[in-house]
């Protein structure tokens, strides 16, 4: 439902209605926003020069190498996790049933626990030491591992049966129909929540803050806190600015995923099947 | 010696501490939700800009970096010596609501067309098509989504315990100076958190089977 069927085309005395809303809404958010801005000039926040530590070579390669470590967590958790994916789903749909129980006590054990509490477990060396990297990819891995896998079976199972069958009938082998019938469908139905839920593991490897890891919180953090400027510190500038760089990255990400669900429908509705040719004239020799 | 024996009442504080944080912020975001998700599909613009702002942002930072701003920019520049719980329940509930005014709003769309139509047909304003018509339809389907949503919400408060705020994750520092094995300390913490999250989930089972009707 759109929102215009909510409610009827204003009419005279609504118009008048809604302007008045407007103006009083408007008005109430720029006295918020203006009571924010004094208290902020009165710390002496928008002083110019907090803005110029950004001018300096050596906070922009900081900026620039949390950026990257922040990127090299999420790439490798990314792919680390949707592999795991694909195995705990595997698992949670085999014959077997002690394989299938252990991949829902598995999954259902890690969805439930806090990542934090995952990734500091890891950390502080349950499993013997590990460097705050490995620590929050692999605690990344594990929880995201877990929900991808349940979206895949979801995928998997929106999946007509039909298919499975008529693979089955063609003598296809189990792993041939997984493999080359049920996941692709699977992938391909469910490619956009996937891609929400890296989402939600690019902005989850902020958590590396809490190890340590020296992301770009952990940065922000130290900027924000080692660099007073006449003795103001640039607080709210590098939360602006850190800010800005986590939404533009999901932003970005958030928009592939609405490119990849945009041009999956269209394929749907495009597809046509081939026209067929005009017979052939045969010339008589 | 046994870590949960021993420490009885630090638990139970670690424990209290944790459910009133995700009850308090479970309520603000359900409200604030609300309101947001009101504020996406109603008639005046300014409200629907503001709405669409607040989620986009707020669903796109991470919830860490909330904290951040929530446990080191607020109390130095906005309101001195503010106390931690409030800035925990604000730093949650902000970030939930912008979750739940999401899963509201695409509760809304699966009302059928003709209901709101219908309802502006007998003369029914916006608010009254919303409170009488559609919210009471869009409950159903909102339902599933908001279970998991509080769940995440419970998980997400043990990143507030990192931020010195007394909680279930918090309490893991204080044993863990105190000598007891690490294992045990996140084996109690785990089946604190499993009991309030399983406890949400049976909750909303039953609210599901409640609200379910046959169609």
């Amino acid at each position: 439902m759109s929102a215009s069927v909510l409610f009827d085309a204003p009419g005279p005395k609504a118009r008048v209605r809604n302007v008045i809303y407007s103006v009083v809404g408007s008005l109430a958010l720029l006295a918020l926003v203006a009571w924010v801005f004094l208290r902020l000039s009165d710390k002496g926040q928008f002083d110019g020069a907090l803005w110029d530590i950004f001018n300096y070579a050596g906070i922009r390669e900081n900026i620039l190498d949390a950026l990257l470590s922040t990127l090299k967590v999420f790439a490798l958790a990314g792919v680390f996790s949707l592999v795991f994916a694909v195995l705990l789903c595997v698992a949670r749909l085999s014959d077997h049933k002690p394989v299938r129980w252990v991949a829902v006590v598995f999954i259902d054990l890690f969805r439930s626990i806090p990542l934090l509490i995952t990734i500091f477990a890891l950390w502080v060396g349950i499993l013997g030491h590990m460097t705050s990297m490995w620590a929050l990819v692999l605690g990344l891995t594990i929880y995201n591992g877990c929900v991808q896998a349940e979206i895949l079976r979801a995928g998997v199972n929106s999946v007509p049966k039909g298919q499975a069958e008529a693979a089955y009938a063609l003598g296809l082998r189990k792993t041939q129909v997984t493999a080359s019938i049920l996941f692709p469908q699977a992938v391909r139905a469910m490619l956009p929540s996937i891609i929400s839920q890296l989402v939600v593991t690019l902005k989850d490897t902020s958590l590396g803050f809490m190890i340590l890891y020296p992301e770009l919180l952990y940065s922000a953090r130290l900027i924000g806190n080692n660099t007073p400027v006449n003795g103001v510190y640039p607080l709210v500038q590098t939360v602006i600015v850190f800010g800005a760089i986590y939404i533009a990255l999901c932003l970005a990400l958030a928009a592939l995923a609405n490119w990849i669900e945009r041009r999956g429908r269209r394929a749907k509705v495009g597809i046509q099947p081939a026209k067929a040719e005009p017979p052939v004239e045969v010339t008589k020799v | 010696m046994n870590v949960l024996l021993d420490n009885l009442a630090l638990f139970r504080e670690g424990f209290l501490g944790t459910l009133s944080l995700t009850a308090v912020s479970a309520v603000l975001a359900l409200v604030l939700g609300l309101v947001i998700a009101g504020f996406r599909v109603s008639p005046v613009p300014p409200l629907r800009i503001f709405g669409t702002l607040w989620v986009t942002v707020l669903r796109n930072t991470p919830l860490t970096l909330l904290f951040l701003v929530a446990f080191f920019v607020v109390p130095k520049v906005l309101f001195p010596g503010i106390n931690s719980f409030v800035l925990a329940v604000c730093a949650c509930g902000f970030y939930t609501s912008a979750f739940i005014a999401e899963a509201i709003r695409s509760g809304i769309n699966t009302v059928p067309m003709g209901q709101a139509e219908a309802a502006r047909a007998i003369g029914m304003s916006f608010t009254q098509t919303m409170r009488i018509v559609v919210l009471p339809q869009a409950t159903r389907a909102v339902v599933p989504p908001l279970s998991s949503l509080l769940i995440a919400l419970t998980k997400n408060t043990a990143i507030a315990g990192a931020f010195d705020n007394v909680d279930l994750f918090n309490i893991q520092k204080t044993l863990s100076n105190d000598g007891y094995d690490i294992a045990m300390i996140f084996v109690w913490i785990t089946i604190g958190y499993l009991i309030i999250t399983y406890a949400i989930n049976g909750l909303f089972r039953l609210l599901e089977n409640r609200l379910e009707v046959a169609r």
